[in-house]
């Protein structure tokens, strides 16, 4: 090491903890963090006050912070920044720590700390947060030495983006951020044991194609791993289904990956997927899943999932495979260089492949059987014809799309299309509702001249509301179309399901007044009750400069089908009217 | 990879429903079994907190674990577990610990050739006349240790298979067995190369 730091010399100079924090960041080729200040954090704000070439955008909320990180990196598909003091400041982190967890998000948390000397007191703002955030982060460091800092903060963001990325968050004591020491620039720092695997197996390579040559019902399943792996991954996806000829289906996380305008493409699959994805999925002979994991609301019962097929499972976490299915061939490597050399095997080794024109004449009678058809209605705003109409006037903008959680993700993951990666930001994993006001807030802030809406529910949108006073703050014209039905829609449909119509406590009353509300947050206020005054609304809306609050009232009962019901086949889809028995003694003790 | 890792998904014929689920996924009817594993990690702050939380957050069983620094140089420690589970769990086991970004390196200590486990134990004995003899007489056949003696008992040190050593505390019991410290299991390969 003490040959090092002298190789090093040049590129090592003495600053505060609080300036090797900024001078880190700013070398880590980040332009923007997202935060709010505290005391166990006012030097690195003193810091930030001092420089130019790190913005700060402040938060009403740390959760708000986290997930315009999560948001920024969505989009641009580079690390985000969080920055929190400590106690509160961190436990509020903590949602968006497990929500980028669970979703591969890469993200950078930096949090204040008492002062060393005071840590295991119980000091003021005190919480142990390395503890709080080791089961929810992909890892995460307490500097206690000044001197570890610089060294520490790069190694962050190595571990965030490589291997499958994740949230990596970083305790810093106040006296170590005041303390000099000695900073080393990013070139300097190479992590000694984490070094995961992105290269295929040659082999593994000549398994897959051999199997995908002889395949008569086959299927791509990609997920959110193509999306992270860049935009090579998605090229590399497109170029797969074109030499291949093959439909592709995608997972939640992966819309967008490849293009829905594609006759090959599918819709989605899993739980509120596409009748003919699913079914697709059930009755294929060969798999490719690349970047997905087999969720629980992908898969649907297990036993009875895809039961004929033989699949080729490619993920760069060698966990996720053989973890709820069985993958004949395992490719434990970077999607994108996996199916860069799929293409490339398959383009030399395979002259004849059987005839799929059979199997997408099925497909096409699936396709016939328009899952995702709903009643018209010209007194109500149907949800699913908010989104349509929505889609349809915001087609061919440079637009981004967030969600909460809830019915409206799913209407929005179903009758909005994507024909390009990272235009799509949802909490997929974990489910948080909040998620999508500050996440689309985070985008804008990236991508300020672009058009960004969430796509929100009336219950959600609540949860994470006080963000719009940051997107007027910062200028950002963030549209956060809001599906009002007054409930918690999912809850309900669910009550509806599974508990008897027993409606408990998923009526939202005293909803606020989202005009007023947007008036009294300064930014601008739509409602829209009539299907026939929609598409004006939404022109409103999209032409407006300022952040918009738009209450889109829509019919109330509507439920989200089709519907795979827990502990059911792909092949058991619901595809309209509930009956009330769709649904086991089983399947009702599963989330 | 020696072994094909088994699904939980792949229908199974006889003994009972296969999980319908990944929620039923401990339900499998796979038999359970013992298996020691070996982890090389960075000697770092929270890095057994980290392996311990990864069992206890994914519901994995641990039966003995002993963890201490092997190499000062390069900060090395190593931790050996020994846990249980369908063959399905133990392989998600040691691809769960392979994620945590503080692990080089995970041994299947019971499945490598050359995979050698021990244990230490201390085990207090207190008796009288012809059971404080016996007591002598089967610790010389188990090659333990007196480490202390007082007029109506031993601690005995002993060192062997967790197998040996269970053995040995049930000799002991109707002798008069007072108390038992055990390290937990170690483990190294034979053979001359270096495990990190």
């Amino acid at each position: 090491m003490d040959g090092n730091s002298a190789m090093d010399a040049k590129t090592t100079e003495s600053l505060t903890g609080a300036e090797i924090v900024l001078r880190a960041l700013a070398d880590q080729g980040v332009d923007t963090i997202f935060g709010y200040p505290g005391g166990a954090v006012l030097p690195i704000y003193d810091a930030i006050y001092a420089q130019q070439r790190v913005r700060h955008i402040l938060v009403r909320h740390e959760q708000g912070a986290g997930h315009m990180a999560e948001g920024y990196a969505r989009a641009t598909g580079r690390c985000g920044v969080a920055l929190a003091t400590s106690g509160p400041g961190a436990t509020n982190m903590v949602t968006p720590i497990a929500d980028a967890l669970m979703d591969s998000i890469p993200m950078v948390v930096i949090t204040g700390q008492v002062p060393t000397h005071l840590i295991g007191s119980d000091a003021f703002q005190e919480a142990d947060t390395v503890g709080i955030t080791r089961a929810c982060s992909k890892h995460n460091y307490l500097v206690k030495d000044v001197n570890d800092l610089a060294r520490v903060i790069h190694e962050a963001f190595y571990v965030a983006t490589h291997g499958r990325p994740g949230p990596v968050v970083i305790d810093i004591p106040k006296n170590v951020q005041f303390a000099k020491g000695t900073y080393v620039g990013p070139e300097a720092i190479q992590h000694r044991t984490y070094n995961p695997r992105t290269e295929p197996v040659n082999h593994r390579i000549e398994e897959a194609v051999a199997l995908m040559a002889k395949a008569e019902r086959p299927i791509i399943y990609s997920g959110g791993g193509v999306i992270n792996s860049g935009p090579a991954a998605a090229e590399a996806l497109r170029a797969l289904a074109k030499a291949t000829g093959w439909p592709v289906t995608s997972t939640l996380m992966g819309l967008g990956a490849f293009p829905a305008s594609s006759p090959q493409w599918l819709g989605m699959v899993g739980m509120h997927g596409s009748f003919e994805s699913n079914n697709a999925m059930h009755d294929c002979d060969v798999m490719l899943c690349v970047g997905a994991r087999f969720d629980d609301r992908v898969t649907g019962r297990l036993d009875a999932f895809s039961p004929g097929s033989r699949k080729i499972h490619i993920d760069i976490d060698a966990s996720s495979i053989n973890k709820n299915v069985r993958a004949e061939v395992p490719i434990v490597a970077d999607c994108g260089k996996a199916l860069a050399a799929i293409n490339k095997a398959w383009t030399k080794k395979v002259t004849k492949a059987p005839d799929l024109r059979p199997w997408w004449k099925q497909i096409d009678a699936w396709r016939a059987r328009k899952g995702f058809a709903y009643p018209a209605s010209k007194t109500l705003i149907k949800p699913q014809y908010a989104i349509e109409r929505l889609y349809e006037l915001t087609k061919g903008r440079d637009i981004y799309i967030t969600t909460e959680v809830g019915q409206h993700q799913m209407w929005a993951a179903q009758f909005f299309h994507f024909d390009q990666p990272n235009r799509w930001m949802t909490s997929g994993g974990l489910g948080t509702m909040g998620y999508g006001l500050p996440a689309a807030i985070g985008v804008q802030a990236a991508f300020p001249k672009s058009l960004v809406i969430d796509i929100a529910g009336d219950a959600s949108v609540q949860m994470t509301m006080q963000e719009m006073s940051t997107a007027v703050q910062h200028n950002l014209p963030v549209k956060i179309f809001i599906l009002n039905n007054e409930w918690m829609g999912m809850v309900r449909q669910w009550q509806q399901l599974l508990h008897g119509e027993r409606y408990s406590h998923s009526y939202s009353d005293a909803l606020p007044d989202f005009v007023k509300l947007a008036d009294a947050y300064g930014c601008h206020g739509i409602r829209c009750e009539d299907p026939a005054n929609l598409d004006a609304a939404i022109m409103e809306m999209i032409d407006s400069p300022k952040p918009v609050l738009f209450d889109c009232r829509v019919e109330k009962a509507e439920n989200c089908f089709p519907m795979i019901p827990s502990g059911a086949a792909h092949n058991e889809m619901i595809l309209g009217k509930i009956t009330g028995d769709e649904i086991g003694e089983a399947g009702k003790m599963l989330v | 990879m020696t072994r094909a890792p088994r699904s939980i998904a792949r229908p199974k014929s006889g003994v009972r429903d296969d999980p319908a689920s990944a929620y039923d996924m401990t339900a499998s009817d796979e038999g359970i079994e013992q298996r020691t594993l070996a982890c090389i990690v960075d000697n770092e702050p929270g890095v057994l907190a980290r392996v311990v939380g990864l069992f206890s957050a994914r519901g994995y069983n641990i039966e003995s674990l002993t963890v201490a620094e092997i190499d000062r140089n390069s900060h090395q420690s190593r931790i050996t577990i020994v846990t249980s589970g369908t063959n399905h769990v133990l392989e998600q086991i040691e691809q769960q610990l392979l994620r945590l970004v503080p692990v080089a390196k995970v041994i299947d200590v019971t499945n490598s050739v050359g995979g050698i486990e021990r244990e230490l134990a201390l085990v207090k004995v207190a008796g009288k006349g012809e059971k404080r003899v016996e007591s002598l007489r089967i610790s010389e056949i188990f090659r333990a240790h007196v480490i202390d003696t007082t007029n109506e008992s031993f601690i005995f040190e002993l060192t062997g298979a967790s197998q040996k050593i269970d053995q040995f505390v049930e000799l002991m019991r109707p002798l008069g067995l007072v108390e038992v410290s055990r390290t937990g299991v170690l483990s190294i390969q034979r053979g001359k190369e270096k495990a990190g």
